[in-house]
């Protein structure tokens, strides 16, 4: 009989990186499958290239930079999964390409690899083409398009380098009277609301939207009851956001669209469950964690409220990602057995 | 620095009990001065000429794009008290407008062309634009320069939809020739109705508008000035 | 005191002085001097070649001037001496451009005149013409100078394929392509910068990784000889 004698801790949760990252992509199985039942194979595709983009990028980088981490982590594949279902399903395979490498690249391979980026890898790559191709991107397509298993949106199959295909002309020939414009650009430029349940659901209306956030939040519930994202900032995110909709909306109800439409419009849903609990680029501190959500969630209404485009959440998420590390300065908890004196709250 | 102890200890010394001369300072500067003062002076008288070719053709270039038919062009400016005089060499004085008189092979008068200018997205946008008087209105325009984002702000250069606006913009006058009878709008696309609106570019809106604020403030000072002295300007 | 220094060390050939700033010591891509033209009027090629050939004009007869001076120039006054002599230049500069294109003048803009704050001139003048002789000052300037043009026309390059789809103005992918409208604004010009700076820092981490071998092989090789011998 042997006998280990070892220091504590004694008892090990049976967690790691790769553990976490495997149940993520798991969770996100259901979104991706709900989403290509919206928009066929064209989805399909975007999915399938964008994440073989940011795998490409990874092993690339891996190799020149000799960097710690691997392929099987499946953070990249995260990475690749969550930047394509912010995309629209008709985007460029090729600029989806373009920005799987740069989210990898860019968001992640310069800073040294997994758990080294200071931002999140996703949303750097969405921002590199939101700049690079402002029109493309803004180009979306109404989803339960007949016809849709069979064939692509025109748009995602223009060569690389080349301008893609109308897609507005294309949709009106298929369906008679709907809109290509997302809710939130409706809201923004037409002054339509599109219906709470609708937006909620994803499933009626052919809107121009992503998954269903119902989805998204069912999905984000599993992780947060296995322990593997905080609930804290969805929840901050959420309710920060829900909580300046509704002071403004008695404001000027004409130009202010209700809570419910701004908690269940664009990309938050996807945006508060998936991008901004990333572990790397998120606060630790618990108290921390209720700061930056709340920072992303009044943020995205400022920016979607008074900003030149319909959504923000992009652009909230990566300020929250770039004032994480000064957060945590200011929430740190005093150590354990010491009382907080002045030295150690500053 | 890299010169051994021994020999720099001696040198500090020798560089503080010989400290340069004033005389040697005073000559030093002086000669710099003056070598550099004719360089200047020299090319300056070189390329004067063609410089100011240079900037002659671009501005008739510019005027010859918003109205074609233009073979001489002049310049003149609209002063403060409502004077015309032809436009001299150096700044304008304060108040006056620089606009150009386009004649053409026959000599007449064929339009006048001045530049408008109000804050687009990212930063000025200058617009030339050309009058006719005989329909009391703006027959085109030619943007001077502009920084606004490209593939969208610069579609006020390329969309066929906007620039029709400026086939026949109606800029006349009111009866005490004092403003424009009406003022030039940007309206939201598709909600032109009247000849005096600009229908702006959608997705495009901020710069449509800047074009259309450059060319009404322009108008709205120098029409009245010229219009009632035009007869004066028909022979070149 | 210069003169002292140099005579302990083989003074570089004028070839060695010409090529120094080709790759060696290249002013942006090894030194990083003179940032501020260099992500400002990088949009096109043609404006990158402009800039740089002007920078190298101005940086190349303000070098000869401050050479042929040295002697004469006190070292209280020195900096101020150069100046005006760098500011002459970017005068003259400013008036030939204007002279050969106005076009080009306005689309360079204000760059033309700061490049009397370029640092790369002022820093090229104090560093090195003010201790070297006329002719190997100048042929210094003019490589230092071709090299600040050869990065320029590289990021230009860069930012005008994708920005553009084009090459000094010549279209290289048909109508249809579709412009990177991010590599004409600001943002491109640190991206495309910070692209190159990466891959010529990786390949000199190499070169010197391969040297470093070659010198522990050698040293090896010498020991073991060594050791032969004492044997």
């Amino acid at each position: 009989m042997s006998v280990e004698i070892r220091s504590a801790p004694h008892i090990k949760a049976d967690s790691g990186v790769v553990k976490i990252m495997r149940n993520v992509v798991w969770s996100l199985l259901p979104i991706c499958a709900f989403y290509i039942w919206q928009y066929g194979i064209s989805a399909l595709a975007s999915l399938v290239v964008v994440t073989a983009a940011c795998l490409a990028a990874e092993e690339f980088f891996l190799r020149l930079g000799r960097q710690s981490g691997d392929l099987g982590d499946w953070s990249a594949t995260i990475t690749g999964i969550l930047l394509a279902l912010t995309l629209p399903a008709g985007f460029p395979l090729w600029m989806g390409a373009v920005a799987g490498f740069v989210a990898i690249g860019l968001g992640k391979a310069i800073f040294g690899g997994i758990g080294h980026n200071l931002f999140n890898p996703a949303l750097v790559g969405r921002g590199f083409v939101q700049a690079a191709f402002p029109t493309a991107i803004a180009t979306y397509t109404p989803s339960f398009m007949p016809g849709r298993f069979s064939e692509f949106i025109p748009s995602s199959l223009a060569l690389p380098f080349m301008t893609p295909a109308d897609t507005t002309a294309w949709a009106a020939s298929h369906l008679d009277g709907v809109s290509s414009a997302t809710p939130l650009a409706r809201w923004k430029f037409e002054g339509v609301l599109a219906s709470n349940w609708d937006l909620l659901t994803s499933l009626s209306g052919h809107l121009a939207v992503g998954p269903s956030p119902l989805l998204i939040l069912a999905c984000g519930a599993y992780l947060a009851w296995r322990g593997y994202l905080d609930w804290r900032i969805p929840a901050a995110v959420l309710g920060s956001a829900a909580l300046l909709a509704a002071a403004l909306y008695p404001l000027n109800p004409q130009h202010f669209p209700e809570p419910g439409f701004v908690l269940f419009s664009g990309g938050l849903m996807l945006g508060a469950v998936y991008m901004a609990t990333d572990m790397v680029t998120s606060p630790v501190t618990p108290r921390g964690m209720w700061v930056y959500g709340a920072l992303i969630g009044a943020l995205t209404v400022i920016i979607r409220y008074s900003g030149g485009l319909p959504e923000g959440v992009m652009y909230a998420i990566l300020i929250g990602n770039a004032a994480t590390p000064m957060i945590e300065r200011v929430t740190q908890p005093p150590a354990f057995g010491t009382a907080p004196t002045k030295e150690t709250k500053a | 620095m890299s010169a051994p102890d021994t020999t720099s200890q001696p040198q500090e010394t020798d560089a503080l009990a010989h400290a340069t001369p004033t005389f040697t300072l005073l000559r030093a500067l002086s000669v710099v001065s003056a070598v550099c003062g004719l360089i200047i002076v020299a090319s300056y008288l070189l390329t004067l000429d063609r410089a100011k070719d240079n900037r002659r053709l671009a501005s008739e270039r510019a005027v010859v794009k918003v109205l074609p038919n233009a073979k001489i062009v002049k310049p003149f400016l609209a002063l403060a008290n409502g004077d015309i005089v032809p436009a001299g060499e150096g700044d304008p004085p304060s108040g006056a407008i620089r606009f150009y008189a386009a004649y053409d092979e026959k000599g007449r008068l064929d339009g006048i062309a001045a530049e408008g200018a109000a804050k687009g997205y990212a930063d000025i946008v200058r617009v030339m634009f050309g009058y006719r008087k005989d329909c009391q209105c703006i027959v085109g325009i030619g943007v001077v320069s502009m920084r606004e984002t490209p593939g969208i702000g610069d579609k006020i250069l390329t969309d066929k939809d906007f620039l029709a606006n400026f086939n026949a913009l109606d800029v006349r006058l009111n009866d005490e020739l004092t403003a424009l009878a009406n003022e030039v709008k940007v309206v939201k696309h598709g909600t032109k109705t009247e000849k005096w609106q600009i229908d702006a570019i959608s997705g495009t809106t901020i710069t449509s508008r800047a074009v259309g604020k450059g060319i009404n403030e322009a108008a709205q000072v120098l029409l009245p000035r010229l219009v009632p002295k035009l007869d004066r300007l028909e022979k070149p | 005191m210069s003169e002292s220094v140099s005579s302990l060390m083989a003074p570089p050939s004028t070839w060695e002085e010409f090529t120094e700033g080709l790759w060696k010591r290249n002013p942006v891509f090894v030194m990083v001097l003179g940032m501020c033209p260099t992500l400002a009027v990088t949009v096109t090629a043609m404006n990158s070649l402009s800039m740089g050939i002007a920078t190298t004009f101005v940086l190349a007869a303000s070098c000869f001037l401050v050479s042929l001076m040295r002697k004469m120039i006190p070292k209280e006054v020195r900096i101020a001496t150069y100046i005006v002599i760098i500011a002459t230049f970017v005068t003259v500069t400013d008036y030939a451009i204007q002279a050969i294109s106005l076009d080009l003048y306005e689309a360079l803009g204000a760059y033309i005149q700061l490049i009397v704050a370029n640092c790369l001139v002022l820093g090229r003048a104090e560093a090195h013409a003010a201790r070297t002789p006329p002719v190997e000052a100048t042929m210094n300037a003019i490589g230092m100078g071709l090299g600040f043009t050869l990065s320029l026309v590289m990021i230009g390059g860069v930012r005008e394929i994708l920005g553009a789809g084009a090459f000094f103005g010549i279209p290289l992918f048909g109508e249809h392509f579709q412009p990177w409208v991010v590599m004409v604004l600001p943002p491109g010009g640190f991206f495309v910068m910070a692209g190159w700076l990466l891959l010529f820092s990786i390949l000199r981490r190499r070169s010197q990784m391969k040297a470093d071998a070659a010198s522990v092989e050698a040293a090896d090789a010498l020991k073991t000889s060594g050791a032969c011998h004492g044997a």
